[in-house]
């Protein structure tokens, strides 16, 4: 029977979200060509994860071994090409993340196989798989195809929808044996870093008022500081406004900084990549301001203003101090 | 240290409102202005820290159309001290596999002790040239990098590597390495117009698709990714977008804010 693969991602103990958006995405396609859905655990004690993934999968493959604790992209590699070679599965499915942007390009080079990376999510129509990914600064949706039968590999974006309804299964657990191979000196793994916490935990407010590359300058960050405070909100940003040191790294949302889930996120001068919609849209309301109307930020946000931020901005800090003054 | 950068020169389109093309499967790109790939910029700049605390040589690379040659002077001007263009017109639309393994050739004969490219390029989004060239080179690799230090033995490399929810990984790469870097790792220097004017004259190194493969050589690689079509999302079909004068919309805004609990 033809199978999807999905790699499971795990790390320090837990299993990472991304594995069950990919089995449910799985589910769905292997539904639609009658194939069966295999996971694979590599660890060095998985017994742990089994009830955690074998109620949702056909088969469960465990990989047990010592130098599998920490994720070292050899070892997944060579465990892996192994596995692929010989279970020949249609699809791959690997998370599009630090350890997937890593062994995904590899695995799909030495096995000889497509790679569409960075998917939105999957289809299946009488034209083979279909793979939808943005493309542009996540601006444009982008459909690729590959040729009939061609087995291949797929690595999915974090923050994918899970099927709920999907019914439960019982896996078939089966232990595959560690390759022989010598101890890998090219790459070794030290430790885990995280980063500082920081002053303000942005993870706690109920209001947020985040400030993306729109800004245009550090000395502009003041505007959307006040409009912040005087909505009694915290100050958050996106990526590009870490990256040039306007703020610190603990005021970053999205899917490399924090996840928040406040009453209300107003995101100023942000597009909304999809990296840094994954760590926001829990939130109960979402505003946004924009001069892009096509901002994918806007697909996103309940509420939407389609102009210049250094217009808006202020203005609108002006009518929030004025509500406040009426108000109290 | 010598270091190979591998750059790619891309649309800017943050604040473009684009358009697709004639055929659906690509962007109209002719009024849009081009720039380095924002990750290789970060790259370039990574390269010049490590070649101005050990010296050696910085050669860039880009495989791209004639324009492209913008995004290789701006590297010189950096401080890069070569540059290279693979150019030819059959290799528009190129995917991941074809660019590394046009890279490969071109750079098969050229003395390195690390390789460098963006962790991903704007465009296409993939985040995959950077390992596939690593793994043809067979060299070991780390990706989404975010600091290099290189130890006393100038023979191995600590990097940081960004994992998700505030995380990262710490790890020693025996050189030579590929890395892909990621944004943040450093402020890139800021390149000015006469910086760019100074290098106009440095020679860049062109090479077509005969100078790379000889007519021995195994037919020309091949995509294996078909692109079907590319078209516009549905925007704004869920956001209630509030109209009026910056002054109206401001008001409107705040009625939003009262009523769902945005205003403590």
């Amino acid at each position: 029977m033809n199978q999807i693969l999905v790699l499971i991602e795990h790390r320090r103990n837990q299993i990472r979200d991304v594995s069950y958006e990919m089995i449910s995405t799985a589910r769905t396609l292997a539904d639609k060509i009658q194939a069966e859905v295999a996971a694979v655990l590599l660890g060095d004690d998985l017994n742990n994860f089994i009830p955690q993934i074998s109620g949702k999968v056909n088969k469960l493959l465990l990989v047990e071994d010592k130098r599998l604790e920490n994720y070292n992209s050899v070892y997944y590699q060579k465990v892996l090409s192994n596995i692929i070679n010989e279970r020949k599965p249609v699809l791959t499915f690997i998370g599009h993340t630090a350890i997937g942007i890593e062994i995904a390009p590899a695995l799909a080079y030495q096995l000889d196989i497509p790679l569409a990376s960075n998917c939105a999510t999957l289809d299946y129509s009488d034209d083979g798989f279909i793979a939808h990914k943005r493309t542009y600064g996540d601006k444009i949706d982008t459909e690729l195809g590959f040729k009939p039968g061609q087995i291949f590999m797929a690595t999915l974006q974090q923050g994918a929808k899970i099927d709920e309804s999907q019914p439960a299964l019982t896996a078939e657990v089966i232990k595959v044996a560690m390759p022989a191979l010598e101890e890998i000196e090219y790459r070794k793994f030290i430790e885990y870093i995280e980063e500082a916490a920081g002053e303000v935990d942005i993870t706690q407010a109920d209001i947020i008022v985040s400030v993306g590359r729109g800004i245009k300058d550090e000395k502009n960050i003041g505007i959307v500081q006040e409009l912040a405070n005087a909505m009694g909100g915290a100050l958050a940003c996106s990526r590009p406004v870490v990256d040039k040191r306007w703020l610190p790294k603990e005021r970053q949302v999205g899917t490399s900084g924090k996840t928040v889930k406040p009453r209300l996120y107003l995101a100023v001068g942000i597009s909304g990549s999809f990296q840094h919609c994954a760590g926001m849209k829990g939130s109960s309301t979402i505003i946004a301001i924009n001069k892009d109307p096509n901002a994918p930020i806007f697909e996103i946000a309940q509420y939407g203003i389609v102009d210049d931020l250094f217009k808006v901005v202020p203005k609108l800090t002006e009518k929030v101090k004025e509500f406040k003054l009426v108000r109290n | 240290m010598n270091i190979i950068v591998c750059v790619k020169h891309v649309p800017q389109v943050e604040e473009e409102e684009l358009i697709i093309n004639q055929a659906g499967v690509d962007i109209e790109k002719e009024d849009l202005v081009f720039d380095i790939n924002e990750w290789d910029y970060y790259a370039v700049e990574e390269a010049i820290r490590i070649k101005e605390k050990y010296g050696g040589k910085i050669t860039v690379i880009t495989v791209g159309e004639e324009k492209s040659r913008d995004t290789l002077r701006k590297a010189l001007a950096m401080g890069a001290d070569e540059a290279i263009l693979a150019q030819d017109e059959r290799l528009s639309g190129s995917d991941v596999f074809v660019t590394a393994r046009i890279l490969h050739q071109a750079l098969k004969n050229i003395p390195y002790d690390i390789i460098l490219t963006g962790a991903q390029a704007s465009d296409d989004a993939s985040a995959a040239v950077g390992v596939t060239l690593a793994e043809m080179f067979g060299i070991p690799y780390g990706a989404l990098v975010n600091k290099i230090d290189i130890e006393p033995d100038n023979k191995t490399v600590k990097i940081k590597r960004e994992l998700e929810g505030n995380l990262n990984e710490v790890l020693d790469i025996k050189l030579p390495a590929l890395f892909t870097i990621q944004t943040g790792i450093n402020e890139p220097r800021y390149v000015s117009v006469a910086g760019i004017r100074n290098v106009k004259t440095r020679p860049i190194k062109q090479l077509s698709l005969e100078d790379l493969f000889s007519k021995e050589e195994a037919a020309l690689p091949c995509s294996k990714l078909i692109i079907k079509k590319m078209s516009l999302p549905k925007v704004g079909a869920k956001a209630q977008i509030l109209e009026g004068t910056p002054e109206k919309k401001a008001e409107e805004l705040v009625a939003v804010l009262k009523e769902k609990g945005g205003i403590l």
